[in-house]
């Protein structure tokens, strides 16, 4: 199983990080392998996991969107239900216990969606540690919401200034705290990006979704589904549904935003329409320009706004293990549409870009077949983003 | 034999402390650059680090990303920083050292960065984001070429990481005076003396201090337990202050008043 030794997906990963963030990353690596498979850390995460995230959660047949769409059976993973409204809080509760194991006091986070602030703050408060998020400012005007929360849970939102005021900037200025701090801080990263041994802990701590659904539909069915759907931005909710099913004959689509669209200068699709570079401390898919200067990103979807992407995802995308495609802004808004009409669920927008794919691969598909979508997050956050960018969209339809 | 390694060996036989200033090339643009390094040569300065500019410094405090920023406005990028330095290689023999990120240099190709850096007179280069773990390619690409990698070691790093970072470097071995990123500031940490003496016995190589340091009197206390001391942020302030022949005065000024404590007796 990847990583390698060097936290290398193929040619993918590596740590290309400041010497200052070395010494941390071995040492989370080593605390990482010597506490999470012992029963201890095992019986703790799933009893938090079950009691306080509410977990295992459903996998629902969506009937109505099955009939909908007319070509394969429909299940939607709802990660929207577990606590906090997101998967994010799978892997922000396994780093703060590993956290905690291993004496640190406060835990840093960047986020895009708040999603991730959130689940982090959550965490935080639950544990007792001290936490700041560190969130763009284009991005704390998106998410209100979720900055009211991160305060309410008694985390400091730091607003970050810099480049294009969304994710990316926001890792870096968590970059530089955690350089600053890294003796008793944690940094709680929140996808499979970054240095190693990030991507691996990340999906290992995600892969939860994944076991759940394939034991929940062979309970159901006895079978295996044909696909899996997921949306990308760094990568943890699809790894995490894809990395249990990695040994069996099942299609894996990533979708990505394509903004406004892959040809514009506005989009995120980074494994479609980038190319390979370091960002972030991991040797990946990226948006850059000819002169290795990272490029801003675009998505209507905070979380999906960034233009890097996981290692393991660009290392799946060259040997063909999964295929990543991209759904525009407009698309992604009428698959916010379909998921609350048809099934009364409304999707956070990054999901609602998974949602939105199924459009274009349910004629691939007959009623025997059945393909598994991640519903990755709940669209409470982004309520007032839609019905802003349905006045402007309203026209297209 | 190298330029740098020159430098340090004929400073001790004097009983002098390199200083090495570092601005961001291109800065508020590449003339300024240009004229800020030569008086930098003639002031008293040692070697010279010029900062190649990026979208995405994370190892550095706002001076330098504000620094940065003016430069990729003015759409400086690697290439550029290594014709200017092939400028300032025909008027001065100072080492240079050019101290970017890894991406940059990945995307111009590290052998042809390697290359174009040597034909231009350039001496080493410290990338921040490439420990050693990640550095075997550039470090054969840097070798082919004569062109020094310089390892930088943390206050976090640890005894055995330091043995291997001083046997692996090339030209001096930079520790960061601080845990942190690039910024001037006003006090150092306490025990920066204890450190440097730990990682004086633990290395062959010069030892250069740097992260941080902005004052004739930081230098002065520094100095017994370096051959070197980097100045970076406080340098880039100026340039972000003043303007023209002013600003060259005023640095030059600078960079004789840092000196100054690093002359030995
Ligand atoms: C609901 C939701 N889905 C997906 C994402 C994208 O992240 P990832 O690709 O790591 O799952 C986010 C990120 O903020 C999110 O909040």
């Amino acid at each position: 199983m990847l990583p390698d030794r060097h936290g290398r997906y193929g040619r993918y990963g590596g740590r290309f990080v400041p010497e200052t963030l070395m010494p941390a990353l071995l040492e989370l690596e080593e605390a990482y392998r010597r506490i999470h498979r012992t029963p201890e850390f095992r019986q703790e995460l799933s009893w938090y996991l079950k009691d306080y995230v509410g977990r295992p959660t459903p996998l629902y047949f969506a009937r109505h969107l099955t009939a909908e769409l007319g070509g394969p059976q429909i299940y939607i993973k709802r990660e929207d239900l577990a606590h906090t409204g997101a998967h994010k809080i799978n892997n922000t509760l396994g780093q703060g216990l590993l956290a905690r194991r291993m004496g640190k006091t406060r835990l840093i986070a960047e986020t895009g969606a708040g999603q991730h602030g959130v689940a982090t703050a959550t965490v935080a408060a639950l544990l007792g540690l001290s936490c700041d998020i560190y969130m763009g400012t284009e991005d704390i005007r998106r998410q209100r919401l979720n900055v009211i929360r991160m305060n309410l849970l008694g985390a400091k939102v730091v607003p970050v200034e810099s480049g294009s005021r969304t994710l990316k900037d926001a890792m870096n200025d968590a970059i530089r705290d955690w350089v600053t701090n890294v003796r008793h801080t944690h940094y709680v990263l929140g996808s499979v990006g970054g240095p190693h041994p990030y991507p691996m802990i990340v999906r290992d701590f995600q892969a939860v979704i994944g076991q759940e659904a394939r034991a929940q539909l062979r309970r159901r069915t006895g079978k295996l589904p044909q696909c899996l759907v997921a949306c990308v931005g760094g990568g943890s909710n699809a790894m995490g549904l894809f990395n249990a099913f990695r040994d069996d004959p099942v299609r894996f689509v990533g979708v990505e935003a394509a903004g406004h669209g892959v040809h514009t200068q506005h989009h995120s699709a980074t494994l479609v329409a980038g190319t390979v570079g370091v960002l972030h401390g991991a040797f990946s898919y990226l948006l850059q320009d000819p002169w290795g200067n990272i490029q801003e990103a675009h998505s209507l979807a905070p979380g999906l706004d960034y233009p890097g992407v996981g290692p393991e995802h660009a290392w799946f995308k060259d040997k063909g293990r999964a295929e990543y495609v991209a759904v525009t802004d407009t698309e992604a808004l009428s698959g916010f549409n379909l998921l609350s009409r048809t099934e009364g669920i409304l999707p956070a927008l990054e999901s609602a870009h998974a949602i939105a794919y199924l459009k274009r691969l349910a004629p691939e598909y007959t009623a025997d077949d059945i393909v598994i979508v991640n519903l990755s997050g709940r669209g409470d956050k982004d309520v007032d983003a839609v019905a802003e960018a349905m006045e402007v969209s309203v026209e297209a339809y | 034999m190298r330029r740098i390694d020159r430098v340090f060996k004929q400073l001790k036989a004097k009983g002098e402390k390199a200083l090495i200033p570092f601005i961001t090339a291109g800065d508020p643009d590449l003339a300024t650059t240009r004229a800020l390094a030569l008086e930098m040569a003639a002031r008293g300065a040692d070697i010279l680090e010029l900062g190649v500019p990026f979208s995405d410094p994370l190892a550095d405090g706002p001076t330098i990303q504000a620094a940065s920023l003016r430069a990729m406005q003015g759409g400086v990028h690697l290439e550029d920083v290594l014709n200017l330095a092939g400028e300032l290689r025909a008027q001065t023999q100072i080492p240079l050292i050019l101290m970017g990120y890894y991406n940059p240099m990945l995307q111009y190709g590290l052998e042809r960065t390697a290359a174009k850096a040597a034909d231009n007179g350039v001496d080493g280069f410290i990338i921040p984001d490439l420990p050693p773990e990640e550095a075997s390619p550039w470090r054969v690409a840097a070798a082919k070429a004569k062109i020094a990698t310089i390892f930088l070691a943390a206050p976090t790093s640890g005894a055995e990481r330091v043995r291997t970072l001083g046997r692996l470097t090339k030209g001096f071995l930079y520790y960061v005076s601080v845990t942190g990123i690039t910024g001037a500031r006003t006090e150092l940490p306490p025990d920066l003396a204890a450190s440097l003496k730990e990682v004086r016995a633990l290395v062959k190589c010069p030892l250069a201090v740097g992260f941080g340091i902005s004052t004739p009197e930081q230098v002065a206390a520094l100095a017994p337990y370096v051959d070197g001391v980097v100045v970076g942020s406080a340098i880039v302030q100026r340039v972000a202050r003043l303007r023209g022949p002013e600003l060259i005065k005023e640095v030059g000024d600078f960079i004789a008043a840092l000196k100054a404590p690093l002359r030995g007796k």
